[in-house]
């Protein structure tokens, strides 16, 4: 008697006894014939050869093959029609020493999820699809898929496809192979021995590469569909050569390393220096209580973008929050700001800000004239307009503020440096209201501006825009004008 | 240490803090700032940051990632939100927990990028398919940004659900004080994630049961863990809530209006209170009845055309009057505004006193 | 006596789904769709006896992950003498 050994048998990577499914658990729920089920066996023998079973993850796909995850036993995500590249992606990225495996039909790759499989390959992800094409929608029961040939019938092309209706079939590897990123793609056909043969060569070659971590594998195979095609198991593997080779040209379309690419390496820091968290146990921050307490103030400052009216605002609230008092910040936002206009409201309070909508700003500094002419009515009775111009516009007043024009653009443009108009306007309103201590501007601004001698130059102009306060014609004069 | 923060920075800041370490997601105006933290703090913290191709790949990586035991985030507004909502009905199904922030906008369609409230029902009460719940948080301020997403991240994981910030426009853009501490914040064991080892070869993620009673099995349980959260995580906030004869409800930036409208009204001689609703799902039905059960009238208001309102007055079953005033398009109602459609209501006439 | 062929295969008529696909594929046609029907309804595939050159092909035409098994005969095992010596050899090459 002769020694026989086992050579060919059932992957010990496909469970013994397909228990996740309902019935029938020795056998696939795919029909007689179907490629699938070679495909299956192809990537399970690759994944035992190599060792990987442990490390696998199988993401499966809306189609025939949305149960891959009864056979295969490895670690098993099921994704959304046509997602699998965007969940394979993540799951890729948060395990990398995992071998993520997806597997797709033509409707959920080249349909449904044309644009992941795009930029999952563009990025180079470094994982595996297999990409099973038999030019039709199997699992809903025979309609049209992108790679369905011209003249193909099926449910919904009843007079076979028509390039004037449906135009013609998809060349995803083709398509993917204009990329940079993907190292390996290959179209391969399971239409007789020896193409299966190769295609058994193309997945484990596909799945060596993302072992050694080389980049984006796709292998595209043609794969027959009996059922849907009706035809006989045999007929069905003769019709993909015959029929789909042709449209279809098999071959290696990549098959190279990455070449390096300059990648930046964001430094590393614990959380605790990224958010500059308070050591435990350390003082609390370092505010300085008021002398005194601080009234409250809201302020709304206009102008158009440029004007640097957001950042007013910032520091203004900046320096509340160093008085300690309770402050918000709300800007005009979105293409507002690209239109020109801009605008932000700022509460300065000693409790919490209910509404940070200042309604009623007890400060408005306009720095135009359309702010002016905009928010002035809304200034609370007895408040504040900052201008920056000479004068008011001729004709126009405010019955219900004080007005104090401070041409801060030309003054700025005087100290040479026209982007601190808005620290000119500053200087003016803390010496008018006296609202918090002018010191913690500057205190502030050295946060902002790194450049020493451009905060020399903000200094001035916060200095120049107080010395125009003081030396300033009474606000009544001017409203009257 | 008190720093001055973006409310959409503060939420990447608190991501951080409980733990999150991957983020995925696409562009969108008001929320875009979330994206750009996300892209400068995390891969600095050794974490992931990606700019998918649309809010789909978005909120299917984010399935990926905590189908991986990662605690992930995602961002958007309106028109990406709509985009995620098959994701957010696979990651129910799926049981994976995940954090959703809407920083809302005007709607529908493009709609305009102000401020708006209209994604209430979108949310709170679904948008995707089948029989499932998001945990819905309301941030009324910066420092809430930071803190209900953290709350997020826990409760989404107690209960292997996603959990979504609902926020909006003005919540996102302002900026106010935040205070950060430091804190060990236990990561929970996720023995039931996809990692590609050994100990999780066996473990599957999926929302497919096709079998009828497998798949009604399924939804009771899902089901009895929504009827346990509700029982468990309603939050809310009162304010001058102790007898009033009305009482003011909204969330997120209008409660903000509303704390004002209510020293308005107090100042009429209304006495006013406010209740806040934290968590929009489970809503804070019974609370919300206690606190309006002497009041002659409930005054809701929305950024929206009336969607909350519905789970008001659900709350209430009638008991008490309930009157709605919304500003829509991206106009925040002011507080004289509301104070003056309250008093009007109550057929007040107004005394601003100047 | 005639010689021994090189293989053999076993079919599990539990997985067999009869779609012939082996019977196609195998080069000696040396496998048959059996006339009796499995509990399932389908002809099962089954090996003739004889002739099986141990190829494998079958195992690969076949969808089903454990319908097939392919055996071949191996050579008498080698005594240790032999496989030391071929060790030796490969050292010093
Ligand atoms: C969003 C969505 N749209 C449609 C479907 C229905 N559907 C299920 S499978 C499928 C097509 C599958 O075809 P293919 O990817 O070619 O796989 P095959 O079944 O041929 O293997 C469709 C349209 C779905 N599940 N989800
Ligand atoms: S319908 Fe086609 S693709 Fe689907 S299992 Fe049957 S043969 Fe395979
Ligand atoms: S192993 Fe080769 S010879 Fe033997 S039955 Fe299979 S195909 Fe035929
Ligand atoms: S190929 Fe497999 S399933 Fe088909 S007849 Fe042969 S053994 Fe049976």
């Amino acid at each position: 008697m002769s020694d026989y050994r086992v050579i060919e048998a059932k992957s010990s990577v496909f469970f013994d006894r397909y228990e996740r499914k309902p019935e029938l658990q020795q056998q696939t729920h795919y029909c007689p014939g179907c490629g699938h089920g070679v495909v299956h066996k192809l990537i399970a023998e690759a994944i035992e050869d190599l060792g990987l079973q442990d490390r696998t993850i199988l993401v499966s796909p809306v189609g025939c093959s949305v149960f891959a995850y009864y056979y295969f036993n490895t670690g098993n995500v099921q994704a959304a029609h046509g997602r699998t590249p965007a969940v394979a992606t993540a799951l890729k990225r948060s395990h990398p020493e995992s071998i993520v495996i997806g597997y797709q039909g033509d409707g959920d790759l080249a349909a449904i999820g044309m644009s992941e499989i795009v930029h999952a390959a563009n990025r180079g992800e470094k994982f595996t699809i297999f990409f099973v094409n038999n030019a039709i929608y199997g699992m809903t029961g025979g309609q049209m898929a992108p790679t369905t040939l011209v003249g193909q019938m099926s449910t919904t092309t009843p007079w076979g496809r028509r390039p004037s209706n449906e135009g013609f079939p998809l060349h995803m590897a083709e398509l993917l192979a204009t990329l940079e990123a993907p190292v390996y793609i290959e179209r391969v056909a399971l239409c007789d021995n020896k193409n299966i043969m190769r295609t058994r060569k193309a997945v484990r070659k596909a799945l060596e590469l993302q072992r050694d971590a080389a980049g984006f594998s796709f292998v595209e195979i043609l794969s027959p569909c009996p059922t849907i095609w009706k035809m006989t198991p045999a007929e069905a593997r003769n019709w993909v050569a015959e029929k789909m080779l042709p449209v279809f040209p098999l071959g290696v379309l990549r098959d190279r390393k990455l070449p390096p690419s300059g990648n930046a390496v964001p430094p590393q820091h614990s959380v605790a220096e990224l958010l500059e968290l308070a050591a435990p146990g350390e003082a609390p921050s370092t505010l300085q209580p008021p002398r005194a307490p601080l009234p409250g103030l809201a302020v709304n400052i206009a102008g158009f973008g440029g004007q640097g009216i957001l950042l007013l605002g910032q520091v203004l609230a900046e320096m509340g929050l160093r008085a300690g008092q309770e402050v918000s910040w709300l800007p005009s936002y979105g293409p507002e700001m690209r239109s020109g206009s801009a605008h932000c409201h700022v509460c300065l309070a000693n409790e919490r800000v209910g509404s940070p909508l200042v309604e009623h700003p007890q400060v408005l500094v306009a720095m135009n004239e359309p702010s002016l002419r905009k928010f002035a009515a809304q200034v609370a009775a007895d408040g504040l307009v900052l201008y920056n111009r000479d004068a008011l516009p001729a004709g126009f007043s405010v019955p219900q503020a004080r007005v104090y024009c401070v041409p801060a653009s030309e003054i700025a443009d005087r100290l040479g440096a026209a982007k601190t108009a808005n620290m000119v306007m500053l200087g003016a309103l803390l010496e008018l209201t006296h609202a918090l201590p002018a010191e913690t501007a500057l205190a502030v601004l050295q946060t902002k501006v790194r450049n020493p001698a451009l905060l020399e130059i903000n200094r001035h102009a916060l200095d120049a825009g107080a010395e125009r306060i003081r030396k300033a014609v009474p606000p009544a004069i001017l409203t009257t004008a | 240490m008190r720093q001055l923060c973006k409310g959409n920075v503060a939420v990447v800041k608190g991501a951080l803090l409980a733990g999150c370490r991957a983020y995925y997601g696409y562009p969108i105006t008001p929320a875009s700032e979330i994206a750009e933290a996300a892209a400068e703090l995390l891969p600095q913290a050794g974490g992931t940051f990606l700019q998918a191709e649309s809010e789909v790949a978005a909120i299917n990586m984010v399935y990926g990632a905590a189908a991986a035991g990662l605690r992930v985030l995602t961002a958007s507004s309106g028109p990406g939100i709509s985009l995620m909502q098959e994701g957010l009905s696979y990651l129910a199904g799926a049981e994976l927990p995940c954090v959703i922030v809407d920083v809302g906008r005007g709607g529908p369609g493009l709609g305009n990028i102000a401020p708006e409230q209209g994604d209430y029902f979108a949310l709170v009460k679904g948008g995707g398919h089948g029989n499932y719940r998001n945990l819905v948080l309301a941030p009324a301020s910066v420092q809430e940004m930071a803190d209900l997403t953290m709350l997020a991240f826990d409760l989404a994981d107690r209960y292997r659900n996603p959990a979504v910030v609902l926020t909006d426009g003005y919540i996102g853009q302002m900026m106010e004080p935040l205070e950060l501490r430091a804190h060990d914040v236990p990561q929970p064991e996720k023995p039931w994630a996809v990692c590609g080892t050994p100990e999780t070869r066996q473990n599957l993620i999926t929302s497919i049961y096709m079998e009828p009673d497998v798949l009604e099995a399924h939804v009771r349980k899902l089901e009895a863990k929504y009827r346990q959260a509700a029982q468990a995580e309603a939050r809310y906030e009162l304010y001058c809530a102790d007898e009033p004869e009305v009482l003011l409800v909204g969330y997120g930036i209008v409660s903000r209006v509303l704390r004002s409208a209510v020293d308005l009204a107090r100042a009429q001689g209304v006495r006013a209170g406010l209740f806040r609703p934290i968590t929009l799902w489970p809503f804070p039905s019974q609370a919300l009845a206690r606190a309006a059960r002497r009041c002659q009238s409930v005054f809701v208001v929305e950024m929206s055309t009336g969607q909350m309102v519905e789970d008001v007055r659900l709350a209430l079953d009638g008991r008490v009057d309930v009157e709605f005033f919304g500003r829509v398009g991206g106009n925040v109602p002011l507080a004289e505004e509301v104070c003056q459609e309250l008093l009007v209501r109550m057929g007040m006439t107004v005394d601003w006193g100047v | 006596m005639p010689s021994e062929p090189r293989g053999k295969v076993t079919i599990n008529s539990n997985e067999c789904k009869g779609c012939g696909l082996c019977v196609d594929a195998c080069p000696p046609k040396c496998l048959e769709l059996a006339p009796e029907l499995t509990p399932y309804g389908v002809h099962p595939a089954r090996y003739l006896g004889s002739a099986c050159t141990g190829c494998g092909i079958c195992f690969y035409a076949c969808p089903e992950p454990g319908a097939i098994t392919v055996y071949r005969m191996m050579p008498p095992p080698k005594s240790p003498a032999t496989l030391s010596q071929e060790a030796n050899r490969a050292a010093t090459l």
